[in-house]
């Protein structure tokens, strides 16, 4: 109980916490995102456990050494039986686990959804407050600053995309796949056509702008109605590109430095691109 | 019979012309019939002739059969209640078809969706009309749709439950209720051979519909093999049903409330009422097709709404009146 107050406080005050306390010596995370986070900041031995999604290549960058822990599915029973001083979850979902965790007197600390690559910038810090790994995520920042810097340079034109998902999904500016879109040179058709976060755009609409690439998400296996749209004749029409240098994949899905690969594969689309025309 | 044949033909070819019309992107009607017939190769020409055309085609094709369907199976049983979707064969076909798709036979082969759907729908019209009996009463008829529904639900919803993908399981509601939101020419070519097919089947039962309004012994003595007429029936209804189901999910009602209401039209003859249903049918789906797109064009309101928005009201009435007769 007094375990659990001191780790309440410490996430009330986070930087008079770190300081006040040990750093967390069991960490499970069940969240895809915070699973990368640690993976990448903790310590030797520091994090004990990561989700089951952190090993599916569809979904995680980090697959080979989520290998290395077990792995969770993020039931509050489980949960508690490792004896975590700390649960990491992510900002949305999961609520009767936490919910059920809290009540059991084990500190759960969410983390916010990252939405710019500024915010990746803070998780990274962040993670290494939660943990006592300030010097490790510097590092990380540092190297992710300079990566960053290196995607400044030439944009001449900039080229027009459009992100499509199963059920016509896009995304707008307030994204991490539309920062990721628009930092590697890209005009996001979405954000033009007026969304800010995520919404289904009707095909018609796509059609109707003429984007220069329209960037889909993989396949998932087995069929579904969903994913159909992104094999319609109008969006093939509009895929001039070849299909894999236009697919989201691992790296988009969390604010974690992997998504400087995912700038890095835009970049190169948007070269190709402008190559091309005349 | 011509001036009805000619008013619902106007009707369906006016539905027909909306449906290019209306959509999300704002191109004027007369912009839309000239990206149609001109094609300059440009994003109208793209939207009305990949988006909107394939869409109108399938509402027209899928409602034609499906009201069609709904008369023939009323004719042969003389039973207003019967009708391809409410008696559980759209389900079983809706079953067959899922199954081809999460085992990748449609995949590997063209004709595997439609081939499942097919099998799904003839298992689905054989049970149903053996477990109601021949002359299967009102009752059981009902009772037998109900249970074959049922099953082909639960099955479908496990199916998909079951599959890997992580979309699969939200399109039960697609499966149950239909729509065809975003559907291009692709699935045209795979629902017209078998609707047209279906359709022409049924169109042979017309005289035979008519004689057996005298009774099954006076049709016989005329010359009438119910054995034959009940093995196209049932062919035909499954492959209309088919058709439809592969591409479009199970759309309910249409071959329930079209005929009912074009019955006193045509003078109760149900040899007319197949060609008058088919139009019928057409038009109450490019006119649904059209609500779903117009009231909550954001959405995906599934088709099956509709449809049954109009047609469980009228299915209740038919009950009440089915019990006030004492049939």
């Amino acid at each position: 109980m007094l375990r659990g107050l001191a780790w309440a406080a410490a996430l009330i005050w986070p930087w008079a916490g770190a300081h006040a306390d040990p750093s967390p010596a069991r960490v499970v995370s069940i969240n895809l995102c915070t699973d990368q986070l640690a993976m990448l900041i903790a310590d030797t031995g520091q994090l004990v456990s990561v989700s089951h999604l952190a090993t599916d290549p569809r979904s995680s960058a980090m697959v080979e050494q989520a290998r290395a822990y077990p792995a969770n599915s993020g039931l509050a029973e489980e949960i508690y039986l490792m004896q975590p001083d700390l649960v990491l979850a992510g900002e949305y979902g999961a609520n009767a686990t936490v919910d059920m965790l809290r009540r059991l007197d084990v500190p759960v600390l969410r983390f916010e959804q990252a939405y710019s690559l500024d915010d990746v910038r803070a998780r990274m810090i962040q993670m290494g407050e939660v943990l006592g790994r300030q010097d490790r995520a510097a590092e990380l920042v540092d190297r992710f600053d300079a990566r960053l810097g290196d995607f400044q340079a030439e944009i001449a034109a900039r080229p027009r995309a459009a992100l499509y998902y199963a059920n016509g999904y896009t995304l707008g500016d307030k994204s991490l796949a539309g920062q990721i879109l628009t930092r590697a040179g890209f005009d996001n058709v979405a954000a033009d056509i007026g969304y800010e976060g995520g919404g289904v755009l009707p095909l018609e609409l796509l059609a109707m702008n003429i984007p220069d690439a329209v960037v889909t998400g993989q396949p998932y296996p087995g069929a579904s109605r969903s994913e159909e749209i992104m094999d319609h004749p109008v969006v093939s029409v509009l895929r001039r590109q070849s299909a894999t240098a236009s697919v989201t994949d691992s790296d988009w899905v969390c604010g974690t430095p992997f998504v400087l690969d995912a700038v890095s594969q835009m970049t190169d689309l948007r070269q190709s691109l402008t190559a091309d025309r005349p | 019979m011509t001036r009805l044949g000619l008013i619902l033909s106007l009707l369906v070819l006016a539905l027909f012309g909306a449906a290019l019309v209306v959509g999300p992107a704002s191109i004027g009607p007369v912009d839309s019939i000239v990206a149609l017939i001109g094609g300059d190769g440009g994003a109208s020409t793209l939207v009305v002739r990949e988006i909107r055309l394939p869409r109108a085609i399938l509402a027209a094709l899928i409602g034609a059969g499906l009201g069609m369907a709904g008369a023939a199976m009323q004719g042969y049983l003389r039973n207003p209640l019967a009708d391809p979707g409410l008696i559980g064969i759209s389900g079983a076909s809706a079953l067959g078809a899922v199954i081809a798709l999460q085992t990748g036979l449609a995949v590997q082969s063209g004709i595997g969706l439609p081939l499942a759907a097919l099998t799904g729908a003839l298992i689905g019209v054989l049970l149903v009309l053996a477990l109601a009996g021949p002359r299967g009463s009102s009752l059981t008829l009902i009772l037998a749709g109900i249970a074959i529904s049922a099953l082909a639900g639960a099955l479908t919803s496990l199916v998909l439950n079951l599959s890997p993908n992580p979309f699969a399981a939200n399109e039960i509601v697609f499966w149950m209720m239909g729509s065809l939101a975003d559907r291009s020419m692709a699935h045209v070519w795979i629902a017209f051979p078998l609707i047209l097919a279906g359709t022409v089947m049924l169109a042979t039962l017309t005289r035979g519909l008519d004689a057996l309004t005298l009774g099954e012994d006076a049709a016989e003595a005329m010359g009438l093999r119910l054995n034959r007429m009940r093995m196209i029936l049932i062919l035909g209804t499954a492959t209309v049903v088919a058709g439809s189901t592969a591409v479009a999910g199970a759309i309910g009602f249409i071959g329930l409330v079209v005929p009912h209401i074009l019955r006193p039209l045509v003078g109760a003859r149900p040899g007319r009422l197949l060609w008058a249903s088919a139009l019928g049918g057409a038009a109450m789906l490019l006119a649904s097709d059209l609500a779903v797109r117009i009231l909550l064009p954001a959405r995906d309101l599934k088709l099956g709404v509709v449809t049954a928005l109009v047609g469980a009201p009228l299915f209740l009435h038919l009950i009440h009146r089915t019990r006030r007769e004492g049939l």
